[in-house]
Formats: structure tokens, C-alpha cells, sequence
């Protein structure tokens, strides 16, 4: 499975722009603040649309300027972990795990309710609301989200940057063993050199 | 303590101003909608002609539907063609007078509502493989819903006290197109009857009253109610 992204964009008055492959484990996009890192992400996610170049996954194009190729993000099959959790607050976590679970076609799952609860060990948490927790938990709920929506990659966007330092160390444990475990590749954004130094398999600059 | 008679009026208050909302609900949420989150031409041309109701004098509004929706008028024409109806001196013409009167308030309750949608939601839940029309069912309806709520009590209030245009449009007809304030206002005209005035004048501030109680209810429900506040 590997991932190659060639885009840039205008935004304002900035240039953000990026060019690499990415492969198995993890690969840290690393770069100061406001060098349009997240904008990279929502680029790769289909959640912005960069003004040139393209993005395939496993050979798949899902982003192409020339041949006027743009999947749209539910067609693009990439879980997206958010700085901030971005649960849904109108549901309870059970609802908030089965929501890209339930539309994601049978054949393509390949993980359970179950599973994902165990792996993470959010079983507590099922019936709880999302305002009621805690940030460490908040993050927990929303890669189990992500992974339970069947996806091929995962794009993580800092998920580290709210929360401190002993939940860090709890989350840095669950991305390693997404990796390791789950074999499912992770595109890693962040500005904090330790975190990268700790997870990174291949570290990509941005300037 | 209500004569049959004034029962009558009360029904048929509640009849023209449910079927006003009931039938404008959808268009109402449609144009805030439309306005919240769209940008095109004539965007801010629409954006006044959903509001004129509310600064225009009703008896204007009142006029303008006789002029669309009277015998002669274009509407109206078509009404009695297509479907063989007429609102004239109908209460189908007084929900319609209700349902003009309301829809700058609706509106203006919904669009409110839906701009507090925390659009990054909408974007997490594309990437989980939530389509627009899925996204829309499941993300941005169910947290407006407050606001739609609070904009539907809010114009059903708005509504039962509909007078000027309602008057203007379909006339003062007993059991058809008297409404509360109709009748309150013949009651008057009529010397001896300050008792009916009376029961009639408590029965609309009850409920005006219960209407606006509810949908502050169901604004700070949807902890909304600082940017609700300015709509009354």
C-alpha cells in the first residue's frame, strides 16, 4: 500500500504545497506551525481542493488537476483523526463508533464494534455522551471511530496537542499499535520533535 | 366559561395558524438554508424579500396578496384553473396571510440555527463515508432541530395574532375567516360586549404567552438562547 502525494495550493497569500510517498508504518509530515500542514491533510482527505497536482493511494487516483479526477471524501476510504476529536455531540459514543461503521460496505470492514472497544479499551464508555469526556477519552473514541469506518489509511492531524502528558503517552501507545497491529498506514501531522522522533518510521520536512 | 362561539374562534385560530406552519416549514428551512450557507447573485435581493413582511405594513402584505392571489390576480388564476380553489374569503386565504406574516420569523430562527452548525462535524463525518445528503440527515438537521423547533412555535405566536393582512385579504367572515383578533376587534364595535372582548383579549395572551415560553424553552434547550434573544 503505498501513498503518493504531489499538490499545491494558494491559500491567501501562502504557498502550501507538498511532494512525497509515503508506505507501510508510520510517516510524519513535520513542519513549524503555519506552514499548512492541516491544510495538506483536508487536501488529502477532500475536505479542500488543491489548485494543481494529485493524489493516489495504492495506484488509486483520487485526486488528479490534469484529468479532472476529485473523489469526494466519503469515496476516498481514509480514516481522519482530528486535532480536536470532533465527536458528534447529538449521539453517544456507541453511535459515534458505528457511524462510518454502519455505511461502510460489509465486504470492506475489517474490524468489529468489539474489536475496536477492546483494542482501545473504551468499553466504559459506550453510553456515555461526548461532552462528558475527558479530552484523553474524547481522542480514544474518535480513532476508534475512524478505524471502525473500514479505512485503507489513517491521517492523524496532531492528535496529541490537547491533551497531557501521561494521556500522550496512552495515545502514543494506541498509534504504535495501529501500526504494528493493525498494520493500517497512518500519515502523521505535527510540529513537536519528540513525537516524531517516537513514532516515525519516515519523517517528511515541510518548509 | 368560553361561549360555543368563542370556542368556534378559538379553533379556527388554531386551524389557520397550524396549517400556516405546518405548510411553510419546509420552505421556511429551505430559505434559511439557502441563505446560511449558499452565496449567489441576488442572494441579498432574496434576503429582503423573505424579511419585507415584517417591516411592511400588513395592510400592504394584505393587498399585494389580493392583488397575486384575488379573482383577476395571476396566482389566483391559476389556482382556479388547475386546481378549481380560490383562497378568496376562505381561511385557506387567512393561513396563507398567516403563513406570509410568519416566515420572516421562521426563517430567521432556522438560518440562525443552522449557521451555529459546527461545520467541521459536517467534514468529519464526510471522511467517515457519510455522503451530502446523509451528512445532512444525520449531522446538520438533528443539531438545528432546536432552532427549527423554536422558529416553528415562534411563528405559529406570530400568526395567531395575524391581523392586518389577514383582513386586507380574505375580509372579517364569521366561522371562515375571523380569527382571534378579527373577532376581538368586531367585539369591539359592538356596544354591551366587553366581557367577550375580555375572554377573548386573555385567551390570545395565553397563548402568545405559552408560545413564547416554549420556544425560549427549546432555545436554551438547544443552547442557543443568547443568539435566539434578539429574534423576539
Amino acid at each position: 500500500m503505498s501513498f503518493d502525494v504531489d499538490i499545491a495550493k494558494r491559500l491567501g497569500d501562502r504557498d502550501i504545497g507538498a511532494r512525497f510517498s509515503a508506505g507501510e508504518g508510520v510517516t510524519a509530515l513535520f513542519g513549524p506551525s503555519g506552514v499548512g500542514k492541516t491544510s495538506i491533510l483536508n487536501m488529502i482527505a477532500g475536505l479542500m481542493r488543491p489548485d494543481t497536482g494529485r493524489i493516489a493511494v495504492a495506484g488509486e487516483m483520487l485526486f488528479d488537476a490534469r484529468a479532472r479526477i476529485d473523489l469526494p471524501p466519503e469515496k476516498r476510504r481514509l480514516g481522519y483523526v482530528f486535532q480536536d476529536a470532533r465527536l458528534f455531540p447529538h449521539k453517544r459514543v456507541r453511535a459515534n463508533l458505528l457511524y462510518g461503521h454502519d455505511i461502510a460496505p460489509l465486504a470492506e470492514r475489517w474490524m468489529s464494534l468489539d474489536e475496536a472497544v477492546e483494542f482501545l479499551g473504551i468499553r466504559p464508555l459506550l453510553d456515555r455522551w461526548p461532552r462528558s469526556l475527558s479530552g484523553g477519552e474524547a481522542q480514544r473514541v474518535a480513532i476508534g471511530r475512524a478505524l471502525l469506518s473500514a479505512p485503507r489509511f489513517l491521517l492523524m492531524d496532531e492528535p496529541l496537542s490537547s491533551l497531557d502528558r501521561p494521556r500522550r503517552e496512552e495515545i502514543m501507545t494506541v498509534i504504535e499499535r495501529i501500526a504494528t497491529e493493525l498494520k493500517l498506514p497512518i500519515l502523521y501531522v505535527s510540529h513537536d520533535r519528540a513525537e516524531i522522533d517516537r513514532l516515525a518510521d519516515t519523517v517528511i520536512m515541510l518548509e | 366559561m368560553l361561549t360555543p362561539e368563542e370556542w368556534g374562534i378559538m379553533l379556527l385560530s388554531l386551524k389557520v395558524s397550524s396549517v400556516a406552519i405546518i405548510a411553510t416549514l419546509p420552505l421556511a428551512f429551505a430559505l434559511a438554508w439557502v441563505l446560511a450557507r449558499r452565496r449567489f447573485p441576488g442572494r441579498f435581493l432574496l434576503d429582503g424579500l423573505v424579511y419585507l413582511p415584517l417591516v411592511l405594513p400588513p395592510v400592504v402584505t394584505g393587498w399585494l396578496l389580493l392583488l397575486a392571489f384575488g379573482n383577476e390576480g395571476p396566482a389566483g388564476r391559476l389556482l382556479e384553473q388547475l386546481f378549481g380553489i380560490s383562497l378568496m374569503f376562505r381561511w385557506t386565504g387567512a393561513a396563507l396571510a398567516a403563513a406570509i406574516m410568519s416566515l420572516p420569523l421562521m426563517v430567521r430562527a432556522i438560518r440562525l440555527s443552522i449557521e451555529a452548525v459546527d461545520r467541521r462535524l459536517e467534514g468529519a463525518a464526510r471522511t467517515l463515508g457519510a455522503s451530502p445528503l446523509r451528512c445532512f440527515c444525520t449531522i446538520t438537521l438533528p443539531l438545528s432541530l432546536p432552532g427549527v423547533i423554536a422558529g416553528a412555535v415562534l411563528g405559529f405566536a406570530r400568526s395567531i395574532g395575524e391581523f392586518g393582512a389577514t383582513i386586507t385579504f380574505v375580509s372579517n367572515i364569521p366561522d371562515e375567516t375571523r380569527t382571534l383578533p378579527l373577532a376581538i376587534y368586531s367585539a369591539l364595535q359592538i356596544p354591551g360586549s366587553e366581557a367577550s372582548v375580555a375572554r377573548l383579549a386573555i385567551l390570545s395572551v395565553a397563548l402568545s404567552l405559552g408560545a413564547v415560553i416554549l420556544s425560549e424553552a427549546l432555545a436554551r434547550r438547544g443552547q442557543m438562547s443568547e443568539r435566539m434573544g434578539h429574534v423576539l
